[in-house]
């Protein structure tokens, strides 16, 4: 018999109960709880008179809404506010462990989970919110969920699941000086676009993905939902145990042993076959920014915005004229020459502190050039603000010219003041380049910290390395 | 849940890959802490030329007349045509209440985002994967306004436009189930409590540091 993938090991561990047809229910963990996606789920538990099932699985926050300046008047927004106090309200109501607004827990969720010990090797977790799969870093399985389902986890443990396909995203090798976990994620999806893992759940191997910190993986795993998978996974190895031990929800002492014995098979047997395989070679890796309005349309900083006279397909030359349109770009324009308005430098993909380390280290001594009209780091977390503050980060950034935020989703997605005007083009350190994601009319280019910041310095996009 | 039941209706198509959620659903308006009345800002960029702010009167924007939603008779579309990998992003439900919001009761395309294809289940709207050549063919018959109706049933597994061709569709059994009977998934769930807390005495012994 072949042997076992990660995300077969962990499903087995966790499924309660499975019917002929496949569909099982699944048991949760940890269930991360937010203001946007919860009050419709609270609410349909109070309609039908439920009680939550295990209150302790629950940690929440609020993170879309939260304003990054001025915290002294509170959310102006009402309704913004409404949906903040509904979670505070819910939260208090239940007894739900909740770091409020002011708390300097507070934070993205998916950056506090983990930064909490939250999120645990080779637990479920799931939250309303597509970027759990985050949290498959630690080699647990972890994926987002609708509202409905969020109420069905409060009320039950457990989801109705039906297991998807395992597939390996193997890149091979070391990548270059320079190249980042985000150059490597935008990489991947180049190559299998963002319907690329739809079905599956991507297990990431590879010299250079074991030779990435666990903040270099989570960004990495983060990003799965945009390669159109639902949960990515990366083995529990050394560098993850480092990361968890002594965090304050992470077991200790006798139960710290224990757990690590059992985490130690937290990891595809050597004769695992998965459904799909893709291997990378992490060489072919230079530092990536999109070009258009999905993730998928990336290239290479020196290589210039592809044609769609060029592009076989006419549904897909259709895409990436509409992409181009939108973006306000030209067919061949080379990407280095295209100049930004707006740096942001945050979300849940790239606003730890290593990320924050790696921005700082290439404006150090430099000043936001004069074409950018706004640029900002927004920490992920309270927690990472204040070490970022006490390794004076925020000095350096503070006198290169950015603006230095309280932590939140913030111009992520722009459900706060900070957003992007009609037309603004933005080097942005998220997640999504959709149309209007982070504001109406707004023009996004993902790139890792470190490229944002060498565009803030530049005006344009520019390879970092070349700096 | 209603039980999805057998319909004719219009049917509209927005001939892009990729539509993204955030396309369906302009963030702003993910503030509310209700599961109505997402329907009016369904692709709002789209569909107006102005930007939309929620607790506005939508009524008094400026109507996009070329987006097909802003047109008769598509303004009245019961089913959605569009392309792969429909729905992509992020894991907002509220997509699915705008969309049934609107009126919309089914949604065609060549696949779905996983996310959106399950949060759509759990609200009674049905979306129905056909191959490539199958959307290609309902995109022409609308493009040459043949007709703009379709009936959709379910319990055969078929679309049927009203020249009488036939397409089946694949559905797993329970999903089907649950639709057609307008089943809650909880209630479904709950029936099986005493196995979960079996369940939960063996795990929790084998995982004491989770407890
Ligand atoms: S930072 Fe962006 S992607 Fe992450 S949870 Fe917030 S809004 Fe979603």
């Amino acid at each position: 018999m072949a042997g076992k993938t990660l995300y077969d090991k962990i499903w087995e561990l966790h499924e309660v109960r499975r019917d002929d047809d496949g569909t099982a229910l699944l048991y949760i963990d940890r269930h991360l709880v937010h203001e946007v996606t919860s009050p419709q789920a609270f609410e349909g538990l109070e309609i039908a008179q439920r009680s939550l099932w295990r209150k302790r699985s629950i940690l929440a926050v609020p993170d879309h809404n939260v304003p990054t300046t001025g915290l002294e008047l509170g959310i102006t927004d009402p309704v913004a506010r409404l949906q903040v106090d509904t979670l505070n309200q819910n939260c208090d109501k239940y007894g739900l462990t909740e770091f409020k607004m002011g708390d300097v827990r507070q934070g993205i969720v998916h950056v506090i989970g983990p930064e909490q010990g939250a999120t645990l090797p080779g637990m479920t977790v799931v939250c309303g919110d597509s970027h759990t799969s985050t949290h498959g870093a630690f080699a647990a399985l972890a994926f987002g969920i609708g509202t409905s389902e969020v109420e069905h986890v409060m009320a039950t443990q457990c989801l109705i699941q039906k297991k998807s396909k395992n597939m390996r995203v193997t890149v091979d090798g070391k990548v270059a000086e320079g190249i980042t976990a985000k150059d490597i994620v935008l990489h991947i999806i180049g190559e299998i676009g963002t319907a690329g893992g739809t079905g599956c759940t991507i297990e990431f191997a590879g010299e250079a993905i074991t030779n990435l910190s666990m903040e270099g993986r989570m960004t990495v795993c983060n990003m799965t939902i945009e390669a159109g998978a639902r949960a990515g996974l990366i083995a529990c190895d050394q560098t993850t145990l480092d990361y968890v031990r002594g965090r304050p929800f992470a077991p200790q002492g006798e139960a710290w042993e224990q757990a690590i014995t059992c985490w130690a098979d937290l990891h595809s047997d050597a004769d695992a076959v998965f459904d799909r395989e893709v291997v990378i070679d992490a060489q072919d890796i230079a530092p990536q920014v999109t070009w258009g309005t999905s993730p998928e349309m990336v290239c290479a900083v020196h290589q210039r915005v592809p044609d769609p006279a060029q592009e076989p397909d006419p549904i897909k030359a259709g895409g990436m004229q509409n992409a181009l349109d939108y973006m306000g770009l030209k067919a061949n324009t080379p990407l280095d020459q295209v100049f930004v308005d707006k740096i942001f430098i945050g979300s849940c993909t790239n606003s730890r502190i290593e990320d924050l380390r790696a921005a700082a280290s290439v404006v150090k001594g430099r000043k936001v050039a004069d074409s950018v009209k706004l640029a900002m780091v927004v920490p992920g977390s309270g927690l990472i603000k204040q070490q970022a503050e006490d390794e004076g980060l925020d000095r350096i950034f503070i006198e290169a010219g950015f603006e230095w935020r309280e932590p939140g989703c913030s111009m992520c997605l722009g459900m706060n003041a900070d957003q992007l005007g009609s037309g603004e083009r933005c080097a942005s350190t998220s997640n999504r380049n959709f149309e209007g994601r982070q504001g109406q009319g707004g023009r996004t280019h993902l790139v890792s910290p470190a490229m944002a910041a060498a565009a803030a310095v530049k005006g344009h996009f520019t390879d970092v390395r070349e700096l | 849940m209603e039980k999805f039941e057998k319909f004719t209706g219009i049917i509209a198509g927005i001939d892009r890959p990729n539509i993204d959620t955030d396309a369906i659903i302009p963030k702003q308006y993910l503030k509310s802490i209700k599961r109505s009345g997402f329907g009016v800002n369904l692709f709002d960029a789209w569909r107006y030329l102005d930007p939309g702010e929620p607790g506005q009167d939508h009524s008094r924007r400026r109507i996009n007349p070329d987006f097909v939603l802003n047109k008769d008779p598509f303004k009245d579309a019961q089913i959605l045509l569009a392309r792969e990998n429909f729905a992509c992003g992020s894991s907002r439900e509220h997509a699915v209440w705008a969309l049934l919001d609107f009126g919309i009761k089914a949604v065609i395309a060549p696949s779905f985002a996983d996310i959106f294809y399950n949060n759509s289940f759990k609200n009674g709207l049905l979306p129905i994967a056909l191959g490539s050549e199958l959307v290609d063919q309902l995109f022409s018959e609308l493009e040459s306004n043949e007709d703009c109706q379709l009936s959709i049933d379910l319990e055969n597994q078929v679309v049927r436009n009203a020249s009488g061709t036939e397409m089946a569709f694949e559905i797993e059994e329970f999903r089907k189930y649950c639709l057609l009977n307008g089943l809650d998934d909880i209630g479904l769930t709950m029936q099986h409590a005493e196995t979960i807390k079996a369940f939960e005495q063996q795990y929790y012994e084998k995982l004491p540091w989770l407890k």
